[in-house]
């Protein structure tokens, strides 16, 4: 896989459409690494034009603003914007909704304007143009996929629609989990959760969780985020059902279905 | 005789009228403790949200039985006025029923319709009685409301049941009286509830019905006056802030937090000196430590708040046995509140109490439990946001008193130092595009 790098393209004389924002999850979690080379994978065969950030990207600070460190924010903020706006970037895609909220809402009143997009809504929009042509037969035709709403992308950000739009092309079982779209439950790992121990309760957030996504019988829980994707992981390896239902992001299961 | 009554009416509404306002400047008042601010324009889109959330009530529909059964207290209590416009007027002017003559046979259409709608009302109010007290629901049954809240809850419903009796005996005193053509109770024609009472009522002398009756309107009216007073004291008081809160309710994305200014000056200045300005003062406090650090719309907001519950019930904290319950940070808000009035109406400025709502009224253990999801703001009939008072809690706490579990220190210096969460090299960050 070649993916090029800002930097790289600027040397070149070119601009890419679009920066691909991996997000740390996405660069070093092992996990999210393999939804961050299927989402590649997609850009390249439809043929789009994108770079990385690279060894240039940071955290966007989300993590740090939600805990309460706004210093560590705002300095995050300064430095992105800076390198951002210094590549002249205007269109930002991101497969992290925590990455995709900080960009799209919190960086413009600090002098970041980007149009961002989530890759869910990418993908949308890339179907909706006959662009992602899948295999015959199909990989997950008639499996059962349930949905588990990110909070970033869902309430958040009003993105409920996208996500299940682009698993209505696999003709699947969808199902939904008892508490979805705006009533949705957290996986547990927002606010800065995902960096440290759970207050103490009588379960764990991702296990509730995890039980619904077993109660809808589904084969696979399609996720949009990263930190959804190891928490919903880790709930149903608890209920030890992880060789009955896989958690795959939106992107991986696109990746493996193209022709 | 006629005089005093109608002196004691006014006297009544006068002194009525002047604890609520007094009353409601003590509000007011306490509201604008908080900091002042805030941009507050699409006006046009404000209006909707009044009308869907607070006069619509669309959020409450989604649970659709619930809905219905407090719309119809809320529509009762709203229609119903116009019938207490009536006895006002009466009462200063020493007339009885002094609507009917100018509206004819329709009179007795309004009347029939405020009945209709006080036999729901109480209706409503006993089923909700049942829900709160014999039935088991969850979020009605919270530790939250121990003690005071649940007995306030319990009087609201009961003094609405109380005010509905007593105007339906009213009225079924005075069809009695009409019965027997007594000539100061004008002919109104037989209402549909109260009429099937003054049957009852038949075999009652004229003299014990003139008592019942003037008993019944006098106390209606006390009731009325009374519960008026009251509401500033309860969280029913929602009746009326929910209007401005549903205004007021925040238009932009739910997931972007209100930005710090003043830090993100203070990082400019540092980052880039040349843009200092020469007289740049630090920021004094970072957060919110009390109500005084919390915005006025974040006051106006908990005193708001009627305890329902809803947020509560979706927060993913809450309903895995954490300690956090968004409704409890809107309840601590106003307690913290409340006292800080009094504090302010005792020594006439506020003076230091060594408590502040961080830590007496809200625990760390609450606040670092919270996931910004949003469940709660989402929850809330007129999404009010539980979610920005824990995030300038928590803001005091990491930036004022540098507080925090030793896990976030490590992410707060992984972020510094490697620009990742984790402690992962920099350099590594394209790495994931050779593993295959």
């Amino acid at each position: 896989m070649k993916v090029n790098t800002m930097a790289q393209m600027m040397a070149e004389g070119t601009t890419p459409e679009y920066l691909f924002w991996v997000g740390c999850a996405g660069s070093f979690d092992q996990r999210a690494q393999k939804i961050t080379r299927a989402f590649s994978l997609i850009l390249d065969k439809v043929g789009i034009s994108y770079a990385i950030l690279g060894k240039e990207e940071t955290c966007t600070g989300d993590p740090a603003r939600r805990a309460g460190n706004e210093f560590l924010f705002q300095m995050m903020a300064y430095q992105n914007i800076q390198v951002l706006n210094g590549y002249g970037v205007k269109k930002i895609i991101t497969t992290c909704p925590h990455c995709f909220n900080t960009l799209k809402n919190e960086y413009p009143e600090l002098g970041g304007n980007y149009e961002v997009i989530h890759h869910t809504t990418l993908l949308q929009s890339l179907i909706n143009e006959g662009k992602i042509v899948l295999k015959e037969g199909g990989t997950f035709k008639g499996k059962k996929i349930s949905y588990h709403d990110s909070c970033y992308l869902g309430r958040a950000n009003n993105i409920y629609e996208a996500p299940r739009k682009v698993l209505e092309i696999f003709d699947a079982e969808l199902i939904e989990m008892k508490r979805c779209r705006s009533n949705g439950l957290c996986c547990g790992a927002g606010g800065a959760q995902m960096f440290k121990e759970e207050e103490k309760g009588t379960t764990r957030i991702n296990l509730e969780r995890a039980e619904e996504a077993v109660a809808t019988g589904a084969q696979i829980i399609a996720a949009a985020c990263p930190f959804c994707n190891t928490m919903m992981t880790d709930g149903i390896k608890n209920k030890e059902k992880e060789n009955e239902m896989a958690v795959l992001d939106i992107a991986e299961l696109i990746a493996e279905s193209m022709a | 005789m006629e005089m005093l009554a109608q002196l004691s009416f006014l006297g009544l509404l006068v002194v009525a009228g002047f604890l609520f306002y007094k009353r409601a400047n003590l509000i007011k008042r306490t509201i604008f403790l908080g900091k002042p601010g805030g941009v507050y324009d699409q006006k046009a889109e404000r209006w909707k949200r009044v009308l869907l959330l607070a006069f619509g009530q669309k959020k409450m529909f989604k649970n659709p039985l619930v809905a219905f059964l407090h719309f119809i207290i809320y529509a009762g209590f709203i229609i119903i006025n116009l019938e207490v416009l009536e006895i006002v007027i009466d009462g200063i002017s020493g007339q009885h029923r002094i609507f009917a003559p100018f509206l004819g046979n329709y009179y007795r259409y309004f009347i029939n319709g405020f009945e209709i709608l006080a036999f729901g009302v109480t209706l409503v109010c006993i089923i909700f009685l049942i829900r709160r007290n014999i039935l088991y629901i969850k979020r009605l049954r919270s530790n939250d409301l121990a003690g005071w809240p649940k007995t306030d809850a319990n009087i609201i419903l009961i003094a609405e049941i109380v005010l509905m009796t007593l105007f339906f005996l009213m009225n079924g005193a005075d069809q009695a009286l009409q019965t027997l053509q007594h000539p100061h109770y004008v002919q109104t024609g037989s209402f549909i509830i109260s009429g099937s009472l003054s049957g009852l009522l038949s075999h009652f002398s004229v003299a014990n019905l003139l008592v019942l009756e003037r008993t019944c309107w006098w106390l209606h009216i006390i009731g009325i006056l009374a519960f008026l007073n009251y509401l500033p004291y309860s969280k029913h008081l929602h009746i009326i802030l929910a209007f401005p809160s549903a205004y007021y309710s925040s238009l932009e994305p739910a997931g972007k937090l209100t930005n710090m200014p003043s830090v993100q000056n203070e990082v400019l200045y540092a980052m880039d000196p040349s843009k200092a300005p020469s007289d740049a003062a630090p920021p004094t406090t970072f957060g919110a430590k009390d109500v005084f650090d919390l915005s006025w719309k974040n006051l106006m907001e908990a005193y708001s708040c009627t305890e329902c519950g809803r947020c509560s019930t979706a927060c993913p904290a809450t309903s895995t046995g954490k300690l956090l319950s968004p409704r409890k940070i809107m309840m601590a808000t106003r307690d913290r509140l409340e006292e800080v009035g009094k504090n302010i109406s005792i020594n006439s400025s506020f003076v230091d109490d060594q408590k502040t709502l961080l830590h007496n009224y809200i625990s760390v253990e609450e606040l670092r439990a919270c996931t910004t999801c949003n469940a709660c703001v989402e929850a809330c009939p007129v999404s009010l946001s539980p979610l920005n008072i824990i995030m300038e809690l928590r803001r005091s706490l990491i930036m004022e008193e540098s507080n925090a579990p030793s896990e976030w220190n490590n992410t707060f210096s992984n972020i510094e130092n490697n620009f990742a969460p984790w402690k992962f090299s920099p350099e590594d960050r394209e790495n994931w595009v050779k593993e295959n």
